[in-house]
């Protein structure tokens, strides 16, 4: 694949140490019919780069099929990438294998969407938070039982009452506490969030949200969240990405995203989600149509298909990332100006007003 | 009968309605006297978390819990009480009057049929066609709901379908009969948000197309905010704020029960500053076979008392328009909690 960033691609490197950093991240699968013959190639990640700074929250929002969880699996490398370097604290991750790939990796975790399926039923609440210090062979099986009961109380849950129990014993958002306490318990440097709180309800994953921001502060950790809630990823990150189809179309701080949207896919998603706000107005459906098949992505630009605003140069030439404010990065060869984009939220801006 | 002269009336009328469930020995008392109505052409949001009885109380109206369900109170449907009634009768309003779309198009579709069939397969239930005229109504169902390629689609298997695609079909089944009601439990959950917004608008035009009422049953306050005209909140089977969308979120608008409060305050919300702790409450949702006795949601509320602890708030109509159950509301235009 000839995707990759051009030379500064999306690395403009906000200030402080870099702890990870892709460059031409490719994951690409082989689909195959009956009978074993090759259909096609899944284009699920083609060529992105980013940089996570120490303590920072790198926001990526997609929807589904827009290759955020590959991609996160690709940072795994579980399954490595196809193409691409992964450089995780200094050390480039694409290049290791086996004990030395497992080394690097401790410093790395990750929490999942539905935390039922990441638990083992059948063991107890506190052998779970303790497998990684065991496989990673920390300390005495005294010192890991005191850090196992220091982790659980971090995440809030009283290890006396929680210790012995097991999965099935517990509810959507304790469970999903047990399963950060294991992430933390190795004392990472980087989570890797996956939908880690979409199967929640609002006023647990509120409980949720707030424990990463605790941890966050307590630990210094850095997360990449990953999530197709664009108003939540907003809430944690410092910066957001925003990925379509295999590609990061559109990258910058939070606000600025939010307030200066830069790719028209970026405004759909704004447009599209319905808010409480007074005066937000009715949330309005301004992409049509279902994303392409990753199969067959569209030339050029791979939105181009569903944007509103795209010209022949769409197909022709792909937009490469392009900083149009200080690290605020947009990869569309006709970005939205300033004006274009007055106000999202304000009534003005939304066709149709409520009904009634 | 004539649809003009009751094209402002009221279409359903739920009262005092209460389901239980027999488990292990233990009642569940999932839905706890629910009363609302729905008018003609009226789009009804039911707002609330996993285990508020939402759904439960919509099925209920249609027949479809377990055996272990026991409902009582009334719920009348231009008049007839449908609470009561036995299976068979009730298939008779069910699809004509009522349709139902669930949350997972993927689980409701049978995977082995072709859509085409699973859709003429629901017309021809209720109504006597003809195989070729059943299939020609389907590919017109399939164009209502906007469906892209419909006779290629119709041939299809629900694999070959994207979400928000089956979705549209399910939407074509429930509407196979012209329903005067549709019930929308969580049907764009599973969606993403730009699919959610077209079957929204979907959902919406065909309403009005079909002079249709709506009852959309979901955990998303936005949701309700943007689309529907009346919202209730439940809270352990319970409503506990019952008002018009814009007297709750339009401009002016406020939101007095504390639990919507808290709602409302725990969303991650676009305005809010990245890193901003949510206001937070704790504990867990009431055990449904055992309510606390006063306000249910007492044990989680910063505003508690002891009168709170002790007898349980009447919902009552407080504001023209403006219903809810509790002691100590919000204050009318307080600034939301940041």
């Amino acid at each position: 694949m000839t995707e990759q960033a051009g030379p500064g691609g999306y690395s403009v490197r906000p200030p402080g140490e870099t702890l990870l950093s892709a460059r031409g991240v490719v994951q690409e699968f082989v689909v195959r019919e009956r009978g074993g013959v090759k259909a096609g190639i899944v284009h699920a990640v083609s060529g992105v780069s980013f940089d996570i700074m120490a303590g920072e929250t790198l926001g990526i929002v997609g929807e589904t099929g827009s290759g955020k969880s590959t991609l996160a699996r690709a940072l795994l490398q579980a399954p490595r990438p196809k193409a691409g370097s992964v450089t995780f604290r200094g050390v480039d991750l694409t290049k290791l294998r086996g004990r030395k790939l497992l080394q690097a990796r401790r410093h790395m975790q990750f929490v999942f969407q539905d935390p039922f399926g990441s638990l083992d039923p059948k063991w107890q609440v506190r052998s779970i938070v303790e497998e990684p210090l065991i496989a990673y062979h920390e300390g005495t099986r005294d010192a890991r039982r005191k850090r196992v009961a220091e982790m659980l109380d971090l995440v809030g849950l009283d290890p006396a009452r929680f210790g012995k129990r097991y999965p099935r014993e517990l509810s959507g958002g304790q469970a999903q506490r047990v399963a950060i306490a294991r992430a933390v318990a190795l004392n990472p440097s980087l989570i890797i969030c996956d939908e880690a709180v979409s199967s929640l309800d609002v006023l647990i994953q509120a409980q949720v949200l707030n424990l990463f921001e605790k941890l966050r502060g307590e630990l210094g950790l850095s997360y990449l969240f990953i999530a197709h809630d664009l108003a939540l990823v907003k809430q944690v990150s410092d910066r957001v990405a925003v990925m379509y189809l295999g590609k990061l179309c559109e990258v910058g701080n939070g606000e600025a995203v939010y307030r200066q949207p830069l790719h028209p896919y970026t405004r759909a998603l704004l447009d599209s989600i319905p808010s409480t706000e007074p005066g937000a107005g009715r949330a309005t459906a301004t992409i049509k149509g279902e994303p392409p098949s990753p199969v067959n992505p569209p030339s050029g630009c791979r939105f181009r298909t569903r944007c509103p605003l795209a010209a022949e140069r769409c197909a022709t030439e792909e937009p490469l990332p392009r900083e149009m404010a200080p690290g605020h990065l947009v990869a569309c060869h006709f970005p939205l100006m300033p004006g274009d984009v007055a106000s999202t939220t304000t009534p003005a801006a939304t066709s149709g007003a409520r009904r009634s | 009968m004539s649809d003009t002269l009751l094209d402002t009336g009221t279409l359903l009328k739920v009262a005092g309605l209460r389901v239980a469930f027999a488990l292990g020995g233990r009642q569940i008392h999932a839905v706890n006297g629910v009363s609302y109505s729905v008018a003609q052409r009226q789009t009804l949001a039911i707002i609330g978390e996993s285990g508020s009885g939402k759904t439960v109380s919509c099925r209920a109206l249609l027949g479809l819990l377990p055996s272990t369900a026991t409902v009582a109170g009334s719920a009348q449907f231009r008049g007839t009480e449908l609470i009561g009634l036995s299976d068979a009768q009730l298939r008779k309003h069910r699809g004509t009057d009522i349709a139902m779309v669930f949350q997972d198009p993927a689980r409701s579709l049978n995977p082995t049929m072709r859509v085409g069939a699973q859709i003429t397969e629901a017309i021809r239930t209720h109504r006597q066609l003809s195989k070729a005229e059943a299939r020609e109504q389907a590919i017109e169902l399939l164009r209502l709901v906007r469906m892209p390629a419909a006779e290629r689609r119709f041939h299809e298997y629900p694999h070959q379908l994207s979400g928000g695609m089956r979705q549209r079909v399910m939407i074509a089944i429930a509407l196979a009969c012209r329903p005067r009601l549709l019930i929308a439990d969580e049907a764009t959950t599973a969606l993403d948000v730009t699919t959610q917004a077209q079957i929204m608008e979907l959902l919406l035009d065909l309403q009005d197309q079909l002079g249709m009422s709506l009852i959309m049953i979901s955990h998303d306050l936005g949701l309700a905010a943007s689309y529907a005209d009346e919202v209730i909140v439940m809270y352990g089977g319970k409503v506990v704020e019952q008002a018009p969308s814009a007297k709750l979120f339009g401009v002016g608008g406020a939101v007095r029960m504390r639990y919507t409060r808290a709602l409302l305050d725990a969303i991650p919300h676009l305005e809010r500053p990245a890193h901003t702790l949510l206001p937070v409450v704790g504990g867990r949702p009431p055990d449904l076979s055992a309510l606390p006795e006063g306000c249910s949601f007492a044990p989680r509320c910063a505003h508690a008392r002891d009168d709170c602890r002790q007898a349980e708030p009447e919902l009552a109509e407080h504001v023209p328009g403006h219903r809810w159950a509790c002691w100590h509301p919000c204050e009318n235009g307080a600034a939301p909690h940041d």
